[in-house]
């Protein structure tokens, strides 16, 4: 999984990692600097870059370190219909589209995403909020899904869905870190539904607000100012940056 | 001051120093009034990686829960730290190749001696502010308050501060390690924060035990009017 996450590495995100921060100029983070709290979120953006440059894995704990207390905050059990009829038979009728600039655009069920190799990891969530807790999370890294569909060597960015409405965008950097995965898994059993059930994202190296529940689609673009109102993200919409390492 | 018998002003801050000066105070307050603003949405303090609000806290702090003030108070707190950072440095850099540090804020020899000291104690017990020469040089407890805040409880705020961020930390995790885990160094923050305030105060109280207009002034025009050494001028109401 490591060689295969490497591998995608090197070539899906060859000009992002090759040319630097330069090429990191398409990121929200940088695209769209009209207030001086653009300028320092996008400093902290090029900066926290180059500080990861070499991807770095976050922190991983002993099962015995896992929380008892693990807040759960904005939805916890979603009101749309088709979410709520999926839940009353344990999500077997799921499917995860995955579309755009794919070679095999497919939907994936639970059972097959369950199928192809897991990664588990305990790690600490930070909310923006103050809180912090640690749990255990099972699934498939998003690199091999992505691997799985053939993503195609234009594609920049991957924009992730929640069936509550939310949504958000990760560039390869993160999309394709061995940590990033979509999990159904947590603390040993099935995702519960107030962590995100079925699927939930985790992206360990940035602040809880980006680790989307609910995950409903996922799509490769090229770029992501065409989506909501250009700044990558819903929660850009509302005052929170879209890069959140800090 | 009008009506007073004209003193002789001399030169006592230097641009950089005053320049930095303000530019730390706007990017503080800054820090203070957001970091509150953050604080707001968890008033609780914890030790360890770990806390929440069902989760046993260390410190339960006196303040009203608000969830709504945290998207502008960080983006407020992140802008003014850049700011401080980048002020900070530039001051410390400056400080040290130019020997402000040295020969401004290292206590000299004679400042260090028992007898010197406990006058200084005693004076600052009795807010007596130092007058003539004394007063052209940082008396020893004041060099020694200042080396405390820059090289101590700035930095130490930045680190903690960096402790909290998942992204540097994914970089250097011997931050969690520094300081006991995230909430630690969550808890550390907010005491440094609160050690920082505690030294404002003080600064702002001996600038008013010192001469307010005078000393601002200074900070702000570098002249300086030299404090007479007559103990008639003396503004101290038990002289």
């Amino acid at each position: 999984m490591r060689d295969l996450s490497r591998r995608r590495l090197l070539t899906g995100s060859g000009a992002l990692l090759g040319a630097g921060l330069v090429s990191g100029c398409d990121a929200p983070a940088l695209s769209h600097l009209a207030t001086p709290y653009d300028w320092s979120n996008g400093l902290t953006f090029a900066v926290q870059r180059w500080l990861l440059r070499h991807q770095p894995l976050v922190r991983e704990f002993d099962h015995s370190r896992i929380s008892t207390v693990f807040p759960t905050i904005n939805t916890t059990d979603p009101d749309d219909p088709a979410y709520k009829r999926s839940k009353g038979v344990e999500f077997a009728d799921w499917k995860l589209p995955v579309t755009g600039l794919v070679e095999r655009p497919g939907a994936f069920s639970l059972t097959e995403l369950k199928a192809m190799p897991s990664r588990t990891q305990v790690t600490l969530h930070s909310c923006e909020q103050g809180w912090s807790a640690i749990g255990e999370w099972t699934g498939v890294p998003l690199a091999h899904l992505l691997a799985h569909v053939g993503l195609k060597p234009q594609a920049r960015f991957i924009v992730i869905r929640s069936v509550d409405g939310w949504w958000d965008s990760y560039d390869l950097f993160d999309a394709l870190h061995p940590q990033t995965i979509l999990a159904y898994g947590m603390n040993g059993g099935d995702l519960p539904v107030k962590h995100g059930a079925p699927l939930r994202l985790r992206v360990e190296r940035q602040l809880g607000y980006k680790s989307l529940k609910y995950i409903a689609a996922i799509e490769a673009a090229e770029r992501v100012d065409g989506y909501g109102k250009g700044r990558g993200s819903m929660v850009a919409e509302l005052g929170f940056p879209w890069y959140a390492g800090i | 001051m009008t009506g007073r018998v004209p003193r002789q002003t001399v030169f006592r801050h230097r641009a950089f120093v005053r320049l930095t000066h303000w530019v730390n105070t706007a990017a503080f307050g800054a820090l203070l009034v957001s970091g509150v603003a953050i604080l707001l949405a968890l008033p609780r303090l914890f030790w360890g990686e770990t806390g929440a609000n069902d989760a046993p806290a260390a410190l339960v702090l006196p303040l009203p829960v608000n969830l709504e003030q945290t998207g502008w108070g960080r983006n407020l707190h992140f802008l003014a730290a850049w700011i401080l950072v980048l002020n900070g440095g530039l001051y410390l850099l400056v400080s040290l190749v130019g020997g402000h540090l040295r020969r401004n804020l290292l206590p000299d020899r004679d400042q260090l001696a028992p007898g010197h000291l406990a006058r200084e104690i005693a004076d600052h017990a009795r807010l007596r502010p130092p007058e003539g020469r004394e007063a052209l040089r940082y008396n020893a407890l004041q060099k020694l308050a200042y080396l405390a805040v820059i090289l101590g409880l700035f930095p130490l705020m930045v680190l903690t501060g960096l402790t909290m961020s998942p992204g540097v930390t994914a970089a250097f995790p011997e931050l969690f390690t520094l300081f006991g885990g995230r909430q630690s160094a969550r808890t550390l923050h907010f005491v440094f924060a609160s050690l920082l305030v505690l030294f404002l105060l003080v600064h702002v109280g001996q600038v008013f035990v010192g001469g307010a207009v005078n000393l601002t002034r200074s900070m702000i025009t570098g002249r300086l009017a030299v404090p007479s050494e007559s103990p008639a001028s003396r503004e101290t109401p038990d002289a």
